[in-house]
């Protein structure tokens, strides 16, 4: 509204930030501070500082593996919904589509059915189908369900975009490949750099459909899950949250460098 | 200048298939459409029916009594237990998905209207505690409640209790409190892109026809943020009330939910026609929920204006 | 006449039910100026869309140069476009924008490059190769759009309603520009726009369309001076209509006979009319001479008193009451001296002449 109030004035709202910032931080910021607590028991009074709880993390081949299959399924489905919500998100914008609505009703459905169903109905199929549980079937569960998302970042993407662009490629004489390489591609480019971080993160984080649908190759919420169980995994475990997250931060960071450097360079490059 | 007898059988040589592609806009769109739909179709659509199916069988051992049969459905009403805990997972992410909008509200309403610079800083703000990992985020507030958690250990130091609370853990408000911080993040965003993309001019138009600033709120911005409410509702509800991680966590005996029966048919239980039933009814009794509730909203916004 | 660059033979185009285009049957003569003006929705664009390859016919051909183009696509046909917002492609900047379409086109970088500058002259820009897409002006976007079309040496330039976007000034400029460089270069401008003003400023021939057809095509001074139907003698610049009736028409001088009018004779009418024919009497409003006094040896005149006003610099636009009819008058006079001469006092009477070759006879069926 007309109001020009700095937020930073004191009143009711400034307050209720406040508390509520403090309500989603503080049992997070709880998570690193006993990353670094000597003591094996996650509980209070807190003993003194160690970093032996980073040195179990990086000596434990079984954490590490987790790790290691969850940044290649995260790769893989993070490809995957990216192409397949671009696909449909460039149909969806650029064609005046027959039964528009329900197709993008029926994209949506991961979205709007509790994961666990979505995870027993592809674990039945795929039993009755006799195929193997292994990280193929967790990526290809997470690329169902992060189509939906990939779809939706690209859908507003694109929804400005102007088609008069295309044809202008078109008319200066390249052909539709072409076209889509030249024209679409590098003005979509943000979308599906946003498109590929929130597919990577949602695979990276997911839990049920991982572990109904994986066999002895765990990803990392399995490794966690099941080091929820055992208390003198949990310290190390701490530790790894912690340095995802510190790290996190710095490629979201640098994305968010790259993306200004890249409207910057925009500007000035050539053909 | 007569120029048409050369051309004229261009047109009637038949619908080549290229010209058929150039030509309609369905055709082009349904094809570039054409990898997704199938990747849903096998991995959604197929998956559906076949839990559909399954949940008309019967579990034989480690086998299946391949054979129609309501075995399944009849057992869920049989046994008031299954019936009972789907209604408690119904109200319990009820109750979260009010909570966690009521909160969220006036968190995106500060950052849509209050702040005039930066608000993609402020954004991040809010989603920053999300990069933690969902379980861990979940095992935190173990950290908070437990036996020697902070909130014990905090009472314990200013001298409030000499021994620790143990009802704060294990109990259906513990797993409501850590859904509702878990889901945070999904309510605000939908409420605040909604708050954002309200004409400023409208807000001024209503205040020049002479309505104070709280009216303005009910009769205008509130029904123009509805369909942010809404998404963010849903976007809340459909996954807690399926939740099992959280329950298993943080709610012990008491606190289990639909999703830990569900889950325990295809582990400990090894009944997954059951299951598979179980599946189907609550899907549909959500759906129901999720009918009634876009119904109220929309009878709201009628009313409303 | 001149060779023909662009041929069209009973072009349709329909979407569902709508007819966009009907039956569009004209030629395009090399190194014409031509225009397609209408109201909006009249299938101008749709008509400039089939000829880019946009849009299919659904029934016709069209022969750009000798070549039927249904089964061109918009990459390989001879003709360029400047799009209505310009379309310059955000990603890149100026050089790179009119160095888009010359991928293929066999030069090497530093000839490229020379033929970049060499255009940016040519359009007034000189030395904004580096310049971002979104540090251009609309002016400029508008400029950038044309190199990047001309610089494909293109057989036609396909322009849709390139000034509409411009401010009143800089769309005359543009509009001067234009002609300038059509002449210059020679090549065959197909331009559509629904101002009737600009349409007759620039182009050699124009088309006007109505609600998907072709009404008629003419030069600018026959469409203003001559037109053939009452669509286009409105549609362009002001009108008077008066409904009458012919009593004769022989060797361009047609006698008409009209309640208001009287039995008058229009000259230099290019139809023939047989007798008893009704039709509608129109005479453009810079063409009355408005005069205080009866005049006495005149054939033909309207007798009316002075309703409002309207001054728009150059010159005054007056509206005259006429008894028995519903619509006031037109009146344009220039503005040739600084005071008006008191001559619009409400209510003063006014007697309007005119001259037998300023009156247009077109037919009322």
């Amino acid at each position: 509204m007309n109001d020009q109030r700095p937020w930073w004035r004191p009143d009711g709202f400034l307050l209720y930030a406040i508390i509520y910032l403090t309500f989603i931080y503080l049992p997070v910021l709880f998570l690193p501070l006993f990353s670094f607590n000597s003591s094996k028991y996650i509980a209070f009074p807190l003993k003194s500082f160690t970093l032996k709880w980073y040195h179990q993390m990086v000596n434990s081949p079984s954490m590490l593996e987790a790790l290691l299959n969850s940044v290649k399924v995260g790769l893989i489905v993070a490809i995957v919904s990216t192409i397949l919500g671009l696909l449909a998100a460039k149909a969806l914008t650029r064609y005046r589509l027959p039964g528009r609505g329900s197709v993008i009703s029926f994209i949506m459905i991961p979205l709007v059915i509790p994961e666990i169903i979505l995870a027993i109905s592809l674990l039945i199929l795929i039993s009755q189908l006799d195929i193997p549980l292994s990280l193929w079937t967790v990526g290809f569960s997470h690329s169902l369900l992060c189509t939906p998302f990939a779809m939706l970042v690209l859908i507003s993407r694109m929804e400005g975009f102007d088609n008069s662009l295309e044809e202008a490629a078109l008319d200066l004489g390249e052909n539709g490949w072409m076209t889509f390489w030249r024209v679409t591609f590098p003005i979509v480019l943000p979308g599906i750099v946003a498109s590929l971080l929130l597919t990577f993160t949602i695979s990276f984080d997911e839990f049920v459909l991982a572990f109904f649908l994986s066999s002895t190759d765990a990803t990392l919420p399995i490794y966690i899950w099941s080091s929820l169980r055992f208390p003198t995994k949990i310290p190390a475990v701490l530790a790894l949250g912690s340095s995802i997250f510190v790290i996190s931060f710095f490629v979201v960071s640098f994305a968010e460098w790259l993306r200004r450097r890249g409207i910057k360079l925009e500007s000035t490059s050539g053909i | 200048m007569k120029t048409s007898s050369t051309t004229a059988p261009h047109h009637n040589s038949g619908i080549s298939l290229a010209r058929l592609f150039q030509t309609s806009e369905a055709v082009r769109g349904y094809t570039l459409l054409s990898p997704t739909l199938l990747a849903l179709l096998l991995g959604l659509a197929m998956p559906l029916a076949v839990l559909f199916t399954l949940s008309f069988w019967i579990q034989d051992y480690l086998d299946f009594i391949r054979t129609f049969s309501l075995k399944n459905y009849i057992d869920f009403f049989q046994k008031p237990i299954y019936g009972k805990i789907l209604i408690k997972s119904i109200r319990m992410s009820g109750l979260v998905t009010l909570a966690t909008v009521l909160l969220a509200y006036p968190m995106a309403y500060f950052i849509a209207f209050r702040i005039q610079h930066n608000k993609l800083i402020w954004l991040i703000l809010i989603t920053v505690p999300f990069w933690t990992s969902y379980l861990l985020r979940v095992f935190a507030w173990k950290l908070m409640l437990g036996y020697n958690g902070v909130i014990n250990s905090g009472l314990k130091t200013l001298g409030f209790i000499s021994e620790p609370l143990e009802f704060l853990l294990y109990n259906p408000a513990a797993v409501m409190i850590t859904l509702a911080h878990a889901w945070a993040a999904f309510a605000i965003l939908p409420i605040y892109v909604s708050l954002e993309k309200i004409d400023r001019s409208l807000l001024e138009a209503a205040r020049d026809l002479g309505e104070n600033a709280f009216i303005t709120f009910v009769r205008v911005t509130l029904p123009l943020s509805l369909p942010g409410v809404i998404a963010a509702s849903l976007l809340v509800f459909i996954p807690t009330v399926g939740d099992y991680v959280t329950p298993s966590l943080v709610g012990g005996p008491s606190g289990i939910m639909i999703g830990n029966i569900i889950q325990s048919m295809f582990g400990k239980a090894l009944n997954w026609p059951l299951g598979a039933a179980i599946s189907v009814i609550s899907m549909l009794t959500v759906a129901l929920m999720i009918s009634l509730f876009l119904w109220g909203t929309q009878s709201f916004r009628r009313k409303v204006a | 006449m001149d060779k023909s660059i662009i041929s069209f033979s009973k072009v349709s185009k329909r979407f569902g039910t709508v007819t966009a285009v009907d039956q569009a049957s004209f030629d395009i003569s090399q190194g014409e100026f031509f225009s397609l003006l209408g109201p909006s929705g009249c299938g101008k664009t749709t008509l400039l869309r089939i000829v880019a390859g946009f849009e299919t016919p659904t029934e016709g051909e069209i022969l750009i140069d000798g070549q039927p183009m249904s089964a061109t696509p918009p990459n390989k046909r001879p003709v360029n476009m400047v799009f209505q917002n310009y379309a310059i492609f955000p990603h890149l900047d100026v050089r790179g924008n009119i160095a888009f379409g010359m991928r293929k086109s066999g030069l090497t970088k530093t000839d490229l490059n020379k033929r970049i500058d060499e255009v940016l002259e040519l359009i007034k820009l000189p030395g904004y190769g580096s310049r971002g897409s979104n540090e251009l002006s609309g002016g400029q976007r508008q400029r950038v759009a044309l190199a990047r079309a001309l610089i494909k040496q293109p057989k036609v330039l396909l322009l849709d309603e390139p000034l509409g976007a411009l401010d009143k000034k800089l769309r005359e400029q543009m509009q001067i520009e234009l002609r300038q460089l059509q002449q210059q270069l020679g090549i065959t401008f197909l331009f559509v726009t629904h101002d009737q003003e600009e349409a007759l400023t620039l182009s050699d021939r124009i088309a006007v369309m109505s609600e998907g057809e072709v009404i008629e095509i003419a030069t600018p001074a026959e469409l203003y001076e001559s037109p053939s139907s009452r669509f286009v003698a409105d549609f362009i610049g002001s009108m008077n209509f008066f409904e009458g009736e012919v009593v004769d028409s022989k060797a361009r001088n047609t006698t008409v006979t009209s309640e208001l009018l009287g039995t008058i004779v229009a000259s230099e009418v290019e139809q023939e009319f047989s007798s008893g024919t009704p039709v509608w009497i129109a005479i453009r409003p810079e063409k009355l001479q408005p005069q205080f006094e009866s005049p006495e040896n005149q054939a033909g005149y309207l007798e009316g008193r002075m309703g409002p006003s309207a001054y728009l610099g150059d010159r005054s636009h007056f509206y005259v009451h006429i008894d028995h009819r519903d619509e006031p008058v037109l009146v344009a006079l220039q503005n040739l001296e600084r005071s008006l001469g008191g001559i619009s006092r409400p209510n003063q009477p006014v007697w309007l002449t005119w001259s037998p070759d300023a009156l247009v006879v077109l037919s009322r069926n």
